[in-house]
């Protein structure tokens, strides 16, 4: 049987959290200091939550024997619908900073739509989402802020990073098949609608932290459909490697 | 004798069973477990998560299961439920107050220091060791305390 559109939407959403707890952890006993370590360390596993709650929600509707597991640990790069973004590798702390804003923003504006989702599962994943989303946003816009409006070095370093990822932020509000039927039978979001407010929120803080808005570039785009960056591959050797090499180990 | 079950004797084991990281207080006053209701020949106990990724979880899952069968009950059912999302609001004023006994700042608009009660305080980290947790700084006693984070 072909796969439900609303497992391919929900799973999509799944792949973005998990792609983005995964790169996220690899801060984990490497970040500048210790309460940023336990700061990402703790958004990751939020991150991972919230994969875990959509992912089991894909599970059961895919149906089958399959799990939330095999979701995460079984599919190749290709079958990983995540946008191109979450894949980013972290960089230096200004640039995780900075993908973290672009999405932890992006993701204020999602969830508050979500949470009207007709459809009940989606909708209580949004309200649980939403809260903990507000802390990240909390976190990733006062760090651009005060390095933005921090030294000359700390500066440059944050405006490299947006300069960097502005052509990532495209694909955050692209409408494919899948989102336009759930976005027109209000199960999903209309994404496209979301680009002003967005663009507002973003201005305002990188104002406040006396950066520049780089300019419109060409934005790249294919997570959706499976195309990736070549870090993706990466990041699924080091998820997956325990369940590719022992499969179906457990403890 | 066969002791009689009742929904009543089912909210008093989960009262026993302590928060996993932060003990003084149980996985009721916490607010995870939502609803106790016997249908059908069964328990059905319903929980919620605190935070979506919260790690004690399984843990908490696991010791209910562990309490059931310690007292020879098997007609049970656990259920998890998502909506509505838990809130720091579920806390009794009494749960708080054991929170500070923990030394621990209890959810309020008003971060006070829970070792000396002085509102003159310091956010270190709004992330603490576990993800319900805050760092905070008295600047009148200089301790260093948690927060639990009004959510």
């Amino acid at each position: 049987m072909a796969d439900s559109t609303l497992y391919k939407y929900v799973l999509s959403l799944g792949d973005d959290a998990l792609v983005s707890a995964q790169r996220l952890a690899q801060w984990t006993y490497k970040a500048p200091f210790l309460e940023e370590d336990i700061a990402l360390s703790n958004i990751s596993l939020d991150l991972f939550g919230r994969a875990n709650l959509y992912l089991e929600y894909a599970a059961e509707l895919k149906g089958g024997n399959t799990t939330a597991d095999h979701l995460a640990f079984k599919r190749n790069e290709r079958q990983f619908t995540n946008l191109l973004i979450c894949e980013h590798p972290n960089g230096n702390f200004a640039d995780t900073n900075v993908r973290n804003l672009f999405l932890d923003t992006f993701h204020k504006l999602f969830l508050e739509k979500l949470v009207e989702s007709k459809d009940k599962q989606l909708a209580a994943i949004a309200e649980k989402a939403r809260k903990e989303n507000s802390y990240h946003f909390r976190h990733s816009s006062s760090w651009v802020i005060r390095l933005g409006d921090g030294t000359k070095e700390s500066n440059s370093k944050v405006q490299t990073a947006l300069n960097n990822l502005w052509m990532f932020t495209g694909e955050l509000f692209e409408m494919n098949k899948v989102d336009l039927e759930m976005s027109s039978q209000k199960i999903g979001v209309d994404r496209e609608a979301l680009k002003p407010q967005w663009k507002s929120i973003i201005t305002d803080v990188l104002t406040e932290a006396t950066l520049n808005i780089p300019e419109d570039v060409f934005m790249t785009s294919g997570g959706r459909d499976g195309i990736h960056t070549e870090h993706l591959g990466h990041l699924l050797s080091d998820m997956q490697y325990l369940q590719r090499a022992y499969p179906n180990a457990a403890w | 004798m066969v002791k009689e079950i009742s929904v009543d004797t089912i909210w008093e084991l989960l009262h026993k069973i302590p928060d996993p990281e932060i003990p003084s207080i149980s996985i009721v006053e916490l607010g995870v477990v939502r609803n106790v209701k016997f249908n059908e020949d069964n328990f059905h106990i319903t929980v919620t998560p605190t935070y979506s990724g919260c790690p004690a979880m399984s843990f908490m899952k696991d010791e209910i299961v562990r309490a059931m069968e310690a007292e020879g009950i098997s007609n049970y059912q656990l259920h998890t439920s998502l909506a509505p999302p838990w809130t720091t609001d579920w806390m009794s004023t009494e749960v708080k107050e054991k929170l500070k006994e923990a030394g621990i700042a209890p959810p309020s608009e008003k971060v006070q220091c829970p070792q000396c009660d002085s509102p003159k305080v310091e956010s270190i980290s709004e992330f603490g060791s576990t993800a319900c947790k805050a760092l905070y700084k008295c600047n009148t006693c200089a301790e260093i305390f948690h927060y639990f984070k009004k959510f």
